[in-house]
């Protein structure tokens, strides 16, 4: 695909997305709006492992645990100011802060690919065991209790920078989050396609010989790694605003796992099909939640050895894969390319 | 003195547990180079092998020692001929499919068994130092994890079975062309591992009781120690679990048991900017 087509969709993707930020709230209820946030914010938390996973090949494990740091970042700074323009700030500036630390160790260690996931994922059972056992009232951040396993309730929701008493309502929580979302989109969108991503993609392909060319393999992936933990921290951010409420379950191994198969669903390196696993799943165990059929630890479970044995590139990739065999197939049909496959001429 | 003792005990007690749990991981995983993500749920199998069999009215040592690494053994070696040997080289489907084994065993130990803490009443008394009391069975689940350590060794090193294993993994097309069944070398070796998982899940299951979630309490913990421990299987694991044992329990005294295991798992990670290839990469290559 050409440049100038890619920046093209681009554009349509931003406009299509500011339209329906801005038409849906008075189209449809609030109920559904309310659902569709939630949807956004998984999407944007997909999208945050798409890249660190899917582009840059870091496995991590633990990507909740930066949408943990924000969701608690933001909590704890928003009941503590009552403004919430820094508390914001403060939830995406903390999990990058965390990010680089523990990516410095990581990458510099050159600890390779697969211990990092096991670790990565190790750090966020250990902050839900240690947010967990923080439940009596002597643990608190400033005035506000951390509350351990019962997590913090009614945390106020963002406002106007600089004007605390104008807060958003429910209609607007989800326009900003679809806005961020398709910024977040296009950015990342815009990221791969420059020279940075070119080397990251690079580096994944094969990280010996992006080095003998000159690229330092562990800053660039340190620089994705907190970038994906800036996305997971605004995340993060935007899901306490939905649900005005942050508990330890964020960084649960269902939590972490739940990450995972969305990826895994929607195929690894894309960031549509992160978006598009992200919902489906999402959609599905919530399904399976309120039906109560069965417990969604299994049905998880069962999706992810199944993709893992059987569709191991993921469903969008196969389905694509599938689309173009058919066309490949049709075309072949035409007898002088035909022949000439058989020939050998292209 | 009497304090000293008992931080003393305690420390041996902590580096015990983390010595038991890691070993039937760091068999899978250091011999066999098998990422076992359900490993914290091959424990809490363990830890129901013994704990419903003793309400069913089965002595608690048969139910312990030979019923619980029985049972796990075999779900191991069903596992690996259904899960992991589909994926042999190929480490990160390996540990996606294996992590969604454990997810499936939490569901379904969830709605078969219930989400209630299960247990069995710890046996042997108490012993006083000084003014202080400490449970026999922490002098148990010393000694055991001592034996079993010294077990583990012994087969691999002098047995023909734990040669062969210890020669496939080394070479496996080599061990082939000998003659020997390289797949069944692998399916035992796993079976293994998975049988030591399930006693340590039923020494531990008298004190820790048994919920379907309890795997994820030692996963961590487990996979730090083998990780850190490095290539050598039993000398690293044992090295590992004694650093953080010691790093963790002190800090536990100091503090409380979670920032002993933030501690735990802060130690580790310097460690591993240290010696990237864990505690032993950089001494031998090929050894136990």
């Amino acid at each position: 695909m050409s440049r100038g087509r890619d920046a093209a969709t681009l554009m349509a993707v931003g406009l299509i997305g500011l339209a329906v930020a801005f038409s849906l709230p008075h189209l449809v209820e609030v109920f559904v709006l309310v659902e569709l946030t939630a949807y956004i914010v998984f999407a944007m938390l997909a999208l945050s492992l798409a890249l660190v996973w899917g582009y840059a090949g870091i496995l991590c494990f633990g990507q909740s645990i930066f949408f943990g740091i924000g969701g608690y970042a933001y909590t704890l700074g928003v009941m503590n100011i009552g403004e919430s323009t820094l508390p914001v700030a403060l939830g995406i500036a903390l999990p990058m802060l965390f990010a680089a630390v523990l990516g410095y160790f990581l990458f510099y260690g050159r600890v390779s690919d697969i211990y990092l996931g096991v670790i990565t994922l190790c750090v966020s059972l250990i902050a839900y065991n240690l947010i967990n056992s923080l439940s009596g009232t002597e643990y608190k951040i400033g005035s506000v209790p951390i509350g351990g396993h019962n997590g913090i309730p009614g945390v106020p929701v963002v406002n106007m920078p600089g004007d605390s008493s104008r807060t958003f309502g429910f209609e607007e929580v989800f326009t900003l989050s679809l806005i961020l979302l398709v910024a977040v989109y296009i950015g990342l969108r815009a990221l791969l396609a420059s020279q940075f991503g070119k080397v990251v993609v690079a580096i994944r392909e094969n990280e010996l010989r992006a080095e003998l060319l000159g690229y330092d393999a562990r800053a660039y992936k340190l620089v994705v790694f907190v970038i994906g933990a800036a996305i997971a921290g605004l995340a993060g951010v935007l899901f306490v605003n939905w649900g005005s409420f942050i508990g330890p379950t964020v960084f649960s191994i269902f939590f972490s796992a739940q990450i995972i198969i969305w990826i895994m669903v929607g195929g690894l390196g894309t960031l549509a099909g992160a978006i598009a696993g992200a919902v489906f799943i999402q959609w599905l165990s919530t399904w399976l939640g309120t039906n109560k059929i069965i417990d969604p630890n299994i049905v998880l479970g069962v999706i992810f050895i199944v993709l893992v044995l059987l569709v191991p590139k993921g469903l969008q990739p196969m389905l694509v894969e599938r689309f173009k065999r058919r066309r490949r197939s049709e075309t072949r049909s035409d007898t002088r390319s035909e022949t000439n496959s058989r020939l050998g001429v292209p | 003195m009497d304090f000293a003792t008992v931080v003393f005990i305690q420390v041996m007690y902590a580096v015990a547990t983390l010595a038991l749990i890691s070993v039937g991981l760091a068999i899978i995983f250091g011999m066999m180079r098998v990422i076992n993500f359900a490993h914290g749920e091959f424990l809490m199998l363990g830890g129901y092998a013994v704990v419903l069999p003793v309400q069913a009215g089965v002595n608690l040592w048969v139910a312990m020692l030979i019923i619980a690494p029985i049972t796990v053994g075999l779900f191991g070696v069903i596992i690996e001929r259904l899960i992991i040997r589909p994926l042999y080289g190929r480490i990160v489907e390996t540990v996606l499919a294996t992590w969604g084994l454990s997810l499936l065993m939490i569901g379904l130990a969830s709605a078969w068994i219930g989400f209630y803490q299960a247990g069995a009443a710890p046996p042997f008394g108490s012993v006083q130092i000084g003014s202080y009391r400490e449970g026999l069975y922490t002098f148990f689940v010393i000694g055991v994890t001592a034996l079993i350590l010294a077990g583990v060794y012994g087969f691999l090193r002098h047995t023909r079975f734990g040669l062969i294993a210890l020669g496939t993994m080394q070479n496996p097309a080599m061990a082939a062309a000998l003659g020997v069944n390289v797949s069944r070398v692998y399916a035992v070796t796993f079976g293994l591992g998975a049988a030591l998982s399930g006693l340590a899940g039923a020494i531990l299951a008298p004190i820790s009781g048994v919920l379907p979630v309890i795997g994820i309490t030692y996963i961590a913990k487990a996979f730090i120690t083998v990780i850190s421990g490095g290539a050598t299987v039993l000398a690293g694991t044992i090295a590992a679990s004694a650093l953080f044992g010691t790093v963790s329990q002190l800090v536990t005294y100091l503090s409380t048991v979670i920032i002993g295991e933030v501690a735990l798992l802060a130690v580790a990670i310097v460690l591993l900017r240290l010696l990237p290839e864990g505690i032993t990469g950089r001494f031998s290559r090929g050894g136990l």
